[in-house]
């Protein structure tokens, strides 16, 4: 497991690591509850699972601040739980209901939270990487001192628009934060199938834009390496670019039987890399109650309970929704 | 974001304009109106290839990096499929940017960010995410250029809900609508000809004045056929008009200015007098504006047809090379004036 940028466990606080934990687990509670509710029908279409990647999302969130902003693709509910997004209004998306973040007329792949600062929820792979840095020009014309984190998988890397946009990038040093969620396959392809280099995190070498790996499931090495490639482009050094080695326990979506990777390769990821496990060892042995991570389960158990209820209770959108949003009113 | 003053585009007829004017060039109209937009609103810049240091590659944006410096007009590495999407990203993110396409044709490097990014993320995000961008840049053939820099593209744009089309013939037009264009909160695509850059016009001088996007203009009045066009096949209606004239056919020419929203009530009111219908396009014919038109026609004044519409467009073959076959694959005033006397039955 490549590891540039140890994780300096000392450093996070007790009251940090249940906060970590606590988003972990909210994630994977989250999207259990989905995969639970496409199973009975009540999610349509494309639903792709977050469960195994969640340090990533959660070690990013920490480094950043107030004003900045994410950009993801159709993987996102991890990325939108995280960015404060409500679970609620995030599942009622999911059922396709007016009570979503799109009014039911976005879904899994497409919501989107200006509070939030969160720009979706993309659909085309690769599509987020020049919008993520545009977003980042926006911020630096306005002269805000935000950054976008802008996160796309180990198979948009082979898209071309990414290569065009590291180059405008590094070219007008724009504070965008590329985030390369490396799970190993895109779609059934494994990244050795589909990548004459598999080093993602030096794919910017031609374009002169520094990149680390990073143990994508370890939340504290995420973290940390997050914080420095935030500091890098937030002082107007330019982009970053950080390969989050991590895996996914699910398929690619909810139709994928995963039949191009093992059964013991998932397994073994399970019982030896989990994320939400690692914190939890380290919680233990910093003397944390054992009650305490019992009571955030429940916690935890409760809000994706209710974000559950909420969706099946939200009502359809009205038909006259069809011929809104096309236009500015 | 930078604060900025709220657009809005009124959604009233065009009123007449009384105010002073001056004669420019359509290249300097275009000028003008973006020079005029980034003064009133700093979210307002212009990015593309060659746009800010050589003064554009048809020196449309001619002074505007000495005016508003590297920040706000910005040259860009050849690289649309990049800067389409970093364009749309910044809308999103509350800027106004203008890119300018060398020519339509290398739009389609970046058409995914056009319909899938900036077209359809108001629907897809409920609402909230605009994406106030204007695409603009030489539509159409310009001469002897061949198949991959000479297509019309009006009616791919004019397709797709989330979008707007425009696409402008006169100085005062090209001047009004594009600033009607960057003060929209949507998408709108701004398609230009490079044939009519050197044509001069009265444009107001007025910052103030702009024209409505989704307005038709009747710039010819007659009785006996109505005959549309927009953009530089309005030199072509206009010329078949003037022969048909001679031959006692008193054509009403409308210049459909923006093509998508369609301006068709004005002209089923054409076609409720003359009860005859030609449209001129430079585009294909399969799927194309006068392919709308005729549709239009049929279902919104079926009982005033007094004969089919006739479509002239252009060839339905790539563009050729060769001077000869040029000319034959673009529609003339010649062909138009045929299509008028067949749909008038005057032989």
């Amino acid at each position: 497991m490549p590891s540039d940028a140890a994780a300096d466990t000392g450093s996070a606080t007790r009251e940090s690591l249940i906060s970590y934990y606590r988003d972990m687990l909210l994630i994977r509670r989250f999207e259990e509850k989905a995969g639970q509710l496409y199973g009975m029908g009540l999610i349509g279409g494309f639903c792709h699972l977050y469960i195994g990647q969640e340090a990533v999302v959660t070690g990013m969130q920490a480094a950043i601040r107030e004003g900045d902003s994410v950009i993801t693709a159709y993987r996102d509910h991890g990325h939108m739980l995280t960015c404060g997004m409500d679970p609620k209004g995030v599942m009622a998306e999911l059922t396709g209901r007016i009570g979503g973040y799109s009014k039911g007329k976005g879904g899994s792949m497409h919501m989107f939270s200006l509070e939030e600062r969160f720009y979706g929820g993309h659909g085309i792979v690769g599509a987020q990487v020049p919008l993520g840095t545009g977003i980042a020009f926006a911020h630096k014309y306005s002269g805000d001192s935000g950054v976008c984190l802008t996160y796309f998988g180990d198979g948009a890397t082979n898209q071309g628009q990414v290569y065009e946009s590291f180059n405008m990038a590094e070219l007008w040093d724009l504070p965008v934060i590329y985030v390369i969620e490396n799970n190993k396959y895109g779609m059934g392809t494994s990244v050795e199938r589909a990548s004459s280099t598999i080093d993602l995190h030096q794919r910017g070498a031609a374009h002169g834009i520094p990149g680390e790996a990073v143990d994508g499931m370890d939340v504290l090495a995420v973290r940390a390496a997050g914080e420095k490639a935030v500091a890098h482009a937030r002082k107007g050094d330019g982009p970053f670019i950080l390969e989050m080695v991590t895996y996914r326990y699910r398929g690619h979506s909810m139709s994928d039987p995963a039949k191009y990777r093992s059964r013991d390769e998932v397994q073994k990821m399970r019982e030896e890399r989990d994320p939400i496990e690692r914190v939890k060892a380290l919680l233990a042995s910093d003397g944390a109650e054992g009650d305490a991570l019992k009571e955030i389960d429940r916690e935890i158990r409760g809000i994706v309970n209710q974000a559950a209820e909420f969706a099946q209770n939200s009502p359809e959108p009205d038909p006259a929704e069809l011929y809104t949003d096309v236009l500015a009113a | 974001m930078p604060a900025g003053l709220p657009a809005s585009v009124p959604d009233n007829a065009e009123t007449e304009y009384a105010g002073e004017t001056t004669e420019v060039t359509v290249r300097e109209a275009l000028r003008d109106a973006m020079a005029e937009e980034m003064r009133r609103d700093a979210r307002v810049f212009l990015m593309g290839e060659e746009v800010a240091e050589y003064q554009g590659a048809y020196k449309v944006s001619q002074g505007l990096l000495d005016e508003f410096g590297a920040k706000r007009v910005i040259d860009t590495p050849i690289t649309e499929h990049g800067f389409t999407g970093l364009g749309t990203g910044a809308a999103f993110a509350g800027l106004r940017p203008i890119v300018e396409f060398m020519t339509f044709n290398f739009a389609m490097q970046g058409i995914d960010h056009i319909i899938n990014s900036a077209a359809k993320t108001r629907y897809m995000s409920g609402g909230q995410v605009s994406a106030p961008i204007v695409f603009r840049g030489p539509n159409g053939a310009a001469a002897r250029v061949a198949a991959q820099h000479s297509q019309e593209y009006s009616s791919w744009y004019a397709h797709c809900p989330g979008l707007k089309v425009v696409a402008p013939w006169s100085a005062a037009d090209a001047k009004g609508l594009l600033k009607a264009a960057i003060r929209d909160d949507d998408p709108v695509i701004f398609l230009e000809n490079e044939i009519l850059y050197g044509r001069t016009g009265e444009a107001p001088t007025d910052p103030d004045r702009i024209v409505p996007i989704g307005k038709a203009k009747v710039v010819r009045d007659g009785t006996d056929v109505t005959i549309t066009g927009f953009s530089l096949m309005m030199e072509t209606a206009l010329a078949a008009a003037e022969m048909l004239e001679q031959d006692g056919i008193a054509a009403e020419v409308i210049d459909l200015r923006t093509i998508r929203p369609l301006d068709t009530a004005t002209v089923v009111a054409s076609l409720k007098k003359t009860n005859r219908l030609v449209s001129v396009e430079e585009g294909w014919p399969f799927a194309g504006i006068g392919a709308e038109l005729c549709a239009v026609a049929m279902e919104q004044a079926f009982d005033d047809l007094d004969a089919p519409v006739a479509r002239v467009c252009g060839a339905d073959v790539p563009m050729p090379y060769a001077a000869n076959l040029e000319k034959l694959a673009l529609p003339d005033a010649e062909r138009v004036v045929q299509a008028a006397r067949a749909v008038c039955y005057a032989g």
